[in-house]
């Protein structure tokens, strides 16, 4: 007998089970049009491989994931692609996004399949890949692709690996039926996870209200070493944190995964669906969804192609149409209501509920709280929902993170017990949205001051480097004129100035130097009237006109890069600005001296020869 | 097709705030009726009268408050704090007395704090205080003689008459002390023995006290099997009592003994109806235990050596001051955490 323990809180809602176990699990009828969603997996959307008027065969790959997390997509059946367009897809919310439309040819033609007789045979990793290119991602409600999950990181060994046959929600009967009709495939699949991870221990947990499913598997997994552990009747013991405290004791810790405690859960449906992909080479096209709720005539369960509209199902199981009020995809406890049936079965729809307005009715009006603390009861994670209801109302969201809103499962156990109907679950998803939502929030305005200071600190920087280097190329330039002037005043007192007039042009000569070196350092620097200094009692017209080109030339410039930064509205328009205003100045000092130059060069003709 | 549109769960357990309350005044009635065979019509046309000013002024601030008065109405909570009062209240209480306790209780201590689910403290129980401190003498001396209603206890015109238009008639003959006040004032000139000799005590242990405080025990196991209460609060505020008397008041001839604390009193209807009020009552289990064992150390304490024979209101009162408090400190530990989450968001605790 194996050892069992039990997790705190939990509730006993009414079953409503035997509605869809009465009846064998039949087969749908085809659809007039399968629509595949191109994202059934979490991860990365698979991308097309087929476009519109390809012919597929059934199991033939029709998008796949290149990049990133995710499982490729196959065709249930063989017929031609109609369409690849936006269509409502199975989401709380809603929404649409991208789907293949198939055109069943009623053929029903398979690829070619390369079923493995020995998968022991193979390299484990081959084996994983099968698993992947089978397009196998959890089939219990998440949808992570199976073959990462089969895949724990190297330092998190699993000593347990667990099959979930707890099936704890109302009126869900995929996974019973399935283990009462298809044990062998179930365990076979098992076995092949169970190879792969090399587990010391193999358990398949299934709660007491399930003795077909239980005798069937335990006549399937006589004389392997895989244990049947039948777990009481209790809400949500299927949640994949109480089943792992139910079989093991142990706890996941808050914010890690299974692997962490070197357990892992794995659903019925996906052991199947991973036997059918080694042993048949089968990918994963269709599934076993329950269809119940009173406003179906025969309620039961079906093996569906993934891409049958929920409306098709809903036909083939006697559907009354005008009896129908609420639409929940998944059990009452954690499903979500549809706002059209034209949504396909996905790889994670387990159960279509269709409900009368007498069988779940609307909820009363919310009372207030009166502290009774059935929700604390109930709670199988041991929270204080009203304490966290209180805080999310009041956008307290601070102190409701400190009570660990966070390892809210919303299992909806405190929801289900509240007598004053407070749709509790409803207030934390608020609060979770809320917080992520500010968290998202936070991170982006500390992005933006980030690169704020970054840039002042990269301006600040140039602004010091440019400064330095201003005051070096100074430096040098007072420099080399002290060390001239010296040199000239050597050759002066030494007698050796032979002509005034070749002294006075090499003056000249290093002061526009001077210049030069000057205005190109810096358009802030004072520009040195040289013109004026050199030509004040001999003018040299070439020199002169020399120099008013090159102003000239500058004020150009300056005016062209003024001119641009004014249209790019850059913050050095000011500087640009009165750089100009300065080169104009010495475009007309320059001017002026040429003008005088030229004069006096007229006046006195005789004393410059 | 309009489907339904609705956020999960979609499934329901049908036990409204209503019920429950509806629950809680059932298990009451056992009591009820044990205070009726036992010591006349008085509780019965307390519990009446003060159920119906109850629902009066309720109605009435709903009203001035502008919420829907039937939707509250309904919820039944208004009728179980007249209820407790009635129940709590001396049998021969005049009219106006509880009255003001009932619409002192409804008004101030539960519509002015912003209605059910928002009132820091036990309703009846501010109520009953309040009208303890203001009109100590008609709290004191109007309870009923024990005396069945087949043997001696006045008629209910009588009854009636007394508690509405005060009739002077033939009290002394009604009203006595009782026990629990009645040892507290012997015990200082007088053996235990002698003080239990008194007619008021009976052959077991407290004339009709003993079979009224078992009938509320009986009506709160009923709760606690119904889960409409757990178990933490009266057990430990019985534990709390029992406690305090082992340890100081073993001596019968100083204080009072042990099972006259626990089935003289008003102990069972506080331990098992009033305390467990949720609304004012601490919430995690650890919480509750610390909040049921405080009050029954106060009780034991003021019982003891305050001023007061029975002592529920104030302990009650008290204790619920420091709910918040103890709320802070005793979240229980969340799956997959190595600890509590003690205090408050970024103080101790982690």
């Amino acid at each position: 007998m194996t050892q069992l323990w039990d997790f705190t809180g939990g509730i006993h809602p009414p079953e409503n089970k035997h509605q869809s176990t009465a009846r064998p699990i039949r087969k749908a009828a085809m659809p007039d049009r399968l629509v595949l969603p191109l994202q059934q997996h979490i991860g990365e959307p698979a991308e097309l491989v087929v476009a519109v008027g390809d012919r597929v065969l059934k199991g033939q790959k029709i998008a796949d994931v290149t990049n990133g997390m995710g499982v490729p997509v196959h065709a249930p059946t063989s017929g031609v692609i109609e369409a690849i367009e936006q269509r409502p897809v199975p989401h709380p919310s809603g929404m649409a996004d991208w789907c293949v439309v198939l055109k069943p040819d009623g053929e029903d033609q398979w690829c070619a399949l390369s079923p493995i007789d020995d998968y022991k045979q193979l390299d484990r990793e081959a084996v994983l890949q099968r698993i992947r290119e089978a397009g196998i991602s959890g089939m219990g409600g998440a949808g992570f692709p199976t073959d990462i999950k089969l895949r724990p990181p190297r330092d998190r060994k699993v000593d347990t690996l667990i099959l979930n046959g707890a099936e704890c929600e109302p009126y869900i009967t995929a996974d019973d039926m399935t283990m009462r009709e298809q044990a062998a495939e179930v365990v076979a699949g098992l076995k092949v996870m169970a190879w792969i991870l090399r587990p010391s221990r193999c358990v398949v947990g299934i709660e007491d209200n399930k003795p077909e499913a239980i005798a069937a598997m335990r006549k399937a997994v006589a004389g392997t070493q895989i244990e049947i552990a039948v777990v009481p009747t209790k809400y949500p013991s299927g949640g994949e944190k109480q089943l792992i405290q139910i079989l093991t004791g142990q706890e996941v810790p808050s914010g890690g995964i299974p692997a962490d405690i070197g357990v892992m859960c794995q659903n019925i449906g996906t052991a199947v669906a991973v036997g059918r992909a080694v042993f048949e080479g089968k990918p994963l096209i269709s599934r076993v969804v329950t269809v119940t709720g009173e406003a179906v005539r025969e309620p039961g369960n079906f093996e569906v192609l993934i891409g049958t509209p929920i409306h098709h199902l809903l036909e083939t199981a006697g559907m009354a149409q005008e009896r129908l009020d609420r639409l929940i995809l998944g059990g009452p406890m954690m499903g979500y209501t549809l706002t059209t049936d034209s949504v396909p079965v996905v790889k994670t729809t387990n159960c279509v509920i269709a409900a009368t307005a007498a069988e779940l009715p609307a909820p009363p009006p919310e009372q207030p709280c009166i502290r009774c603390g059935q929700c604390a009861e109930a709670c199988p994670m041991e929270l204080l929902p009203q304490q966290l209801f209180w805080y999310s109302k009041a956008g307290e969201f601070e102190k409701a993170e400190h009570l660990n809103l966070f390892d809210c499962i919303e299992c909806g156990a405190c929801s289900y017990v509240c007598p004053s109907s407070i749709p509790l679950v409803q207030y934390y998803r608020f609060a979770k949205g809320e917080i992520r939502t500010q968290r998202a929030e936070q991170l982006k305005a500390d992005r933006a001051r980030e690169r704020f200071e970054a840039r002042q600190a990269r301006l600040e920087r140039e602004q010091q480097e440019k400064e330095l280097r201003r005051k070096e190329r100074a430096k040098a330039a007072a420099e080399a004129q002290a060390k001239k002037q010296a040199e000239a005043e050597m050759a002066a007192a030494d007698g050796q100035a032979s002509d005034d007039r070749a002294a006075k042009a090499a003056l000249v000569q290093q002061a526009l130097e001077r210049k030069k070196a000057k205005t190109a350092a810096d358009t802030k620097e004072q520009p040195v009237p040289s013109s004026t200094e050199v030509a004040d009692d001999k003018p040299d017209i070439e020199a002169l006109e020399k120099q008013l080109t090159q102003a000239e030339a500058k004020l150009n410039t300056m005016q062209g890069m003024l001119d641009e930064a004014r249209s790019q509205q850059a913050d050095n328009v000011e500087k640009l600005e009165r750089a100009v205003a300065k080169n104009h100045d010495r475009v007309q000092r320059a001017q002026q001296a040429l003008d005088q130059a030229r004069k006096q060069v007229a006046e006195e003709p005789a004393s410059s020869q | 097709m309009a489907l339904a549109q609705q956020s999960s769960p979609h499934a329901r357990r049908a036990r409204p705030t209503s019920r429950v309350m509806l629950w809680v005044i059932l298990a009451a009635l056992p009591g009820l009726l044990a205070q009726t065979l036992f010591f006349g019509w008085g509780n019965l046309i307390n519990v009446v009268w003060c159920i119906a000013l109850a629902l009066g002024s309720e109605a009435a601030f709903l009203k001035l408050r502008g919420k829907p008065v039937a939707f509250f109405l309904r919820d039944n909570t208004a009728a179980v704090t007249g209820l407790l009062l009635g129940l709590s209240l001396p049998q021969f209480t005049p009219w106006w007395v509880s009255g003001i306790a009932v619409v002192s209780a409804i008004v101030v201590a539960k519509q002015l704090y912003g209605g059910l689910g928002s009132n820091p403290f036990n309703p009846a129980m501010v109520g009953y205080a309040l009208a303890l401190i203001s009109f100590p003498v008609a709290m004191t001396t109007n309870w009923a003689e024990a005396a069945t209603l087949w043997g001696g206890a006045p008629g209910f015109g009588e009854t009636l008459a007394k508690i509405f238009t005060g009739g002077q008639t033939a009290v002394d003959g009604w009203t006595m002390a009782t026990p629990l006040d009645e040892y507290k004032h012997k015990i200082a000139s007088h053996t235990s023995v002698e003080v239990l000799g008194h007619p008021t005590f009976g052959n077991l242990i407290a004339r009709g006290w003993e079979w009224v405080n078992l009938a509320f025990l009986a009506g709160g196991v009923l709760l606690i099997a119904l889960r409409i209460i757990t178990w933490h609060i009266p057990v430990a505020f019985l534990a709390g009592i029992a406690a305090m008397s082992l340890a100081f008041g073993s001596n019968a001839d100083q204080y009072a003994p042990l099972q006259l604390h626990l089935l003289a009193g008003g102990t069972m209807l506080g331990a098992f109806f009033i305390a467990t009020d949720p609304v004012s009552a601490a919430t995690s289990h650890q919480g509750k235990l610390i909040y049921g064992a405080g009050i029954g150390v106060l009780v034991y304490l003021i019982r003891s050596w305050g001023n007061y024979p029975d002592a529920v209101a104030f302990s009650v009162l008290l204790m619920n001051f420091a709910v918040p408090f103890i709320d802070h400190y005793t979240p229980p530990r969340t799956y997959g955490h190595h600890k509590a989450r003690r205090g408050v968001p970024g103080r101790s605790g982690g």
